[in-house]
């Protein structure tokens, strides 16, 4: 029996071709995301595996074994894992005889594949289903023909095909045949009630190479005669390069040579063919080449540059000022408007309002930014770690003025992405500087130069209002304001947008010289934190229960008929039960403490209630109950994982995020004063998900945004004292015995 | 260049290399052992641990001089095919999410069962605070040693 759980329909003749390998065997091409060329093939060698017109593959040896070559770049999010488990579920084959490979490019042909950031599972459900079923039903009609039986009277279980008979065929017995038929025009899709892989506790698949160091990552990636490179970048925003002294740096042992690189991307930027995902520097920089990783770093640090402002350095506090100038001017863009808030705050008995205030925050992947390049006349050859490596490879063409199908890109598994790698500016400059040197060269960022030339989150300001007339909400104004802006068309659709009669959302920005841009869960990180501690203060000055009042108002936007909402009301409504359930929230034991949130992101729903006790009078979160409703769990094991990082990195960009910049340049370069949450300060994670039949959304990011929020609610409840700034590690009088980093 | 002949995995392996290079570039660039990986150069997050004469160190600030005759073991040689009782206990927990970090919280957490094979969970926290994880599988770090160690009994 089919049941799809989803409306979008393929087009099943464009995104699936199959043929027989050369080798031997079935190679099945598919298009994750969009259909490819209607006449494109799949290579009949795996020499000629390209990602051209589809961008993964299926192939089935005669043996029986199945190769998935996972086309999604890996961040640590589980994708390599999880997208292969839906392929194989629907193909019905053991897991065990499954082996995934990361898609490699081809030299010549290289064209599209996506990081999906949290919407990979999502978009990729119903393809990989299909793909996997497809192959499925072409396997059985050649059984069906080589036995001359009609192939609805076989069934097939873990890659083995039986008939009535009672006689079996293996997948690799009839992987020949299969190949030559024609690709079904329909295919029935397995209940999720008969999954054996979906939903099923199942390992990353690198976890062998990583618990035994084998090289998988970018900053691993060597070839013969490659040399190193260490870039030596303006130390504050707004400068450029004016000159430099190199002879100290050529003096340091290992030092090959020094060169200048940045006029190639200046050319590009003043052409404005750069795409969004660019940031480039228009300043020029000087490039320390080198035997090996340490001589290039060491060179960078003996070179004497002379930097010019070619525009004001701005400041934390300068940005504080504008911030708040923002919020009080009369210079916005509205988002969402119903009603009549200006009225509504008029009418009311009360008028609730707060801001909110955050920092800029670096990234910081534990893999600084690197890339290897090498440029010859005939091809460009580029590995390491990139979240947009179609973009990368583009702008590359259009920095070198060379032909994109020039271009072969490696991906490696990345050292976290958390939206870094969504800008390639480190992949330009690997380029430039091998498109110079025109020898094999690897280009590694100290962790000085990843933190201090990042993109990072905006400093933002939220101004929360709210009208209470007659115990009820009849008003909701939010204003953003911040660096270089943030928020988007989606976000004023979330909650509780539809649950309040005059609801209205502005935004306004201040246009900085630093560089700012997605950090995970971008738009929400810090609005989910602001608006889940206004509606706990909502709920003291209204006299409501907390989870009530959030119950009441999803029960107003039931049966809407506004297409703009986002979130479900009865699956928001599902996870705040389940949570008071889990946490025992309001039954807590004397001594602890608890912060209640509820949020819809990226597509999940997620209830979260921090535990906080009092130790020597100070907060200390002990554990967060997570419920969470992302639809059917591909793999739990996974997903636990996501969840739990998700939840105790919020809680810690949340407490000690801080990144703070003077006359341009950031205060903080390294880990000695940048503070990242460690051991001791982790509470325990206890997940619990929402069973239901429905596809999945993603869960890389729904879990964080809200964390800070829960903390920040508990926090006020066991101390009295609401934070409305991140870090929240500032508040002297919650945090009385001062604090220092625990350093390792 | 001064040369040197260290004791890495019970290999002697000899290097030329200046003498304020951290023992973590030798590894990486001179000798091609990837696995113990570079963070931040300045000891605060771990990623670069090994063990030198059974002791976690940080391979990032230890040059190359200062090793002398003392053995080194690096993450490739922790147990020839990934048999480590860490390890084991790594792969059955499912820790890694990046994976990035995990060598060098292998290695902390391995030199610190040698010494305390029956550690309380406060011991396990205190041990593991110096190793960052920027996908905080904290949780799943804390599940592991406790496994691990329970592994080792």
């Amino acid at each position: 029996m089919s049941s799809t759980t989803s409306n979008i329909k393929f087009n099943r003749r464009d995104f699936l071709r199959t043929s027989s390998l050369a080798g031997g065997g079935l190679l099945i091409g598919f298009n994750l995301f969009t259909a490819c060329k209607p006449n494109a093939k799949p290579p009949v060698d795996l020499a000629d595996l390209n990602y051209k017109d589809f961008n993964a593959f299926i192939k089935i040896a005669k043996n029986g074994a199945v190769t998935i070559f996972s086309p999604n770049p890996e961040i640590g999010q589980g994708v390599k894992t999880s997208m292969p488990m839906i392929i194989a579920e629907e193909l019905d084959v053991a897991w065990d005889n499954v082996y995934v490979q990361q898609g490699d490019l081809d030299t010549e042909n290289y064209t599209r594949q996506v990081a999906g950031g949290s919407q990979s599972i999502r978009f990729g459900w119903d393809a990989l289903r299909q793909t996997g079923a497809t192959a499925k039903q072409m396997l059985l009609n050649a059984a069906a023909a080589k036995w001359g039986v009609d192939v609805n009277e076989l069934s097939v279980s873990e890659g083995i095909i039986s008939n009535k008979a009672g006689e079996t065929l293996g997948y690799g017995d009839v992987v020949e045949e299969a190949a030559l038929l024609e690709v079904p025009g329909e295919v029935t899709l397995k209940d999720p009630k008969d999954y054996k892989i979906i939903g099923t506790d199942r390992k990353n698949v690198d976890i062998d190479k990583i618990t035994t160091g084998k090289p998988l990552f970018g900053i691993d990636y060597k070839t013969e005669g490659m040399v190193y490179a260490s870039v030596l970048r303006p130390p504050a925003f707004g400068q450029e390069l004016e000159s430099y002294d190199a002879s100290d740096a050529k003096a340091v042992p290992g030092v090959i040579d020094v060169i200048e690189i940045g006029d190639k991307a200046k050319k590009l930027l003043a052409g404005e063919k750069v795409n969004w995902t660019a940031q480039l520097s228009p300043s020029a920089k000087v490039v320390v080449i080198a035997e090996n990783t340490w001589a290039a770093m060491e060179g960078k640090k003996a070179v004497k540059a002379q930097w010019k402002f070619a525009s004001p350095p701005e400041s934390t506090e300068f940005h504080d000022k504008k911030l708040t100038e923002l919020l009080d001017g009369k210079e916005f863009t509205t988002l969402r408007k119903d009603g009549d808030v200006q009225k509504a705050f008029a009418q009311a008995d009360k008028v609730i309002e707060r801001t909110y205030e955050s920092p800029f925050l670096p990234h910081n992947c534990m893999e600084p930014m690197n890339f290897f390049a090498h440029v010859t006349d005939e091809k460009i050859h580029l590995v390491g770690p990139v979240q947009t490596p179609e973009d990368a490879a583009n702008t590359v063409a259009e920095l070198l003025g060379r032909d994109v199908a020039d271009i072969h890109l490696e991906m490696t598994r990345m050292g976290g992405g958390f939206g870094r790698r969504l800008y390639g500016d480190f992949v330009y400059e690997a380029a430039e500087i091998a498109d110079t040197l025109r020898k094999p060269v690897k280009m590694v960022s100290s962790r000085e130069d990843d933190m201090t030339t990042g993109v990072y989150r905006p400093a933002i300001k939220y101004r929360i209002k709210a009208a209470i007339k007659n115990g009820e909400l009849t008003g909701y104004y939010l204003k953003e304001a911040a660096i270089n802006g943030n928020m988007y068309g989606l976000i004023p659709n979330f909650f509780p947008a539809g649950a309040v009669e005059n609801y209205q959302v502005d935004v306004a920005k201040y246009d900085s010289n630093i560089t700012t841009g997605a950090w995970r869960a971008p738009y929400t990180n810090f609005l989910a934190y602001a608006e889940q501690s206004f509606f706990d203060e909502l709920a003291e000055e209204m006299g409501a229960d907390k989870v009530q009042l959030r119950l009441d108002l999803l029960e107003k936007v039931k049966g809407t008929t506004d297409e703009r909402i986002q979130y479900s009301p009865e699956r928001m409504q599902g996870v705040i039960k389940k949570v008071v359930e889990k946490s025992g929230w309001g039954k807590q034991p004397e001594g602890t403490y608890q912060g209640f949130v509820a949020y819809y992101c990226h597509n999940t729903h997620v209830a979260e209630v921090a535990d906080v006790q009092l130790e020597n009078g100070v907060p200390v979160v002990k554990k967060v109950t997570c419920v969470v409703d992302c639809g059917i769990v591909v793999n739990p094991l996974g997903a636990l994982n996501q969840i739990e990082g998700g939840i105790i990195d919020g809680i810690g960009h949340s407490m000690y995020g801080n990144y703070a910049f003077k006359e341009g340049m950031p205060e903080a370069k390294n880990y000695d004063r940048y503070r990242l949450i460690r051991m001791k300060e982790a509470p325990k994670v206890e997940t619990y998900f929402m069973e239901n039949e429905l596809s999945p959304t993603g869960l890389g990011e729904p879990t964080l945004p809200p964390a800070g929020g829960a903390v920040a609610n508990a926090i006020k409840a066991a101390t009295g004292k609401r934070v409305y700034k991140q870090p929240f590690i500032q508040y002297d009088e919650i945090w009385k015995v001062a604090e220092k980093p625990v350093l390792g | 260049m001064p040369s040197y002949h260290l004791k890495i995995n019970g290999e002697s392996h000899a290097v030329e290399a200046c003498e304020n290079t951290p023992l973590l570039w030798v590894l990486r660039d001179h000798l091609d052992m990837v696995g113990t990986k570079f963070g931040c150069g300045i000891a605060q997050c771990g990623a670069c641990t090994v063990h030198l004469d059974g002791n976690a160190v940080r391979s990032c600030s230890l040059p190359v001089s200062a090793v002398g005759e003392k053995s080194i073991t690096t993450i490739e040689g922790l147990s020839k095919d990934g048999s480590h009782p860490v390890q084991v206990a790594w792969k059955e927990i499912d820790v890694p999410q990046c994976g990035y970090c995990q060598a060098g919280q292998i290695m902390t957490a391995s030199a610190f069962l040698a010494k305390n094979p029956d550690p309380s969970e406060e011991e396990i926290k205190n041990a593991m605070h110096g190793n960052i994880c920027r996908c905080a599988t904290y949780n799943r770090i804390q599940k592991a040693v406790a496994l691990a160690a329970k592994k080792m009994a």
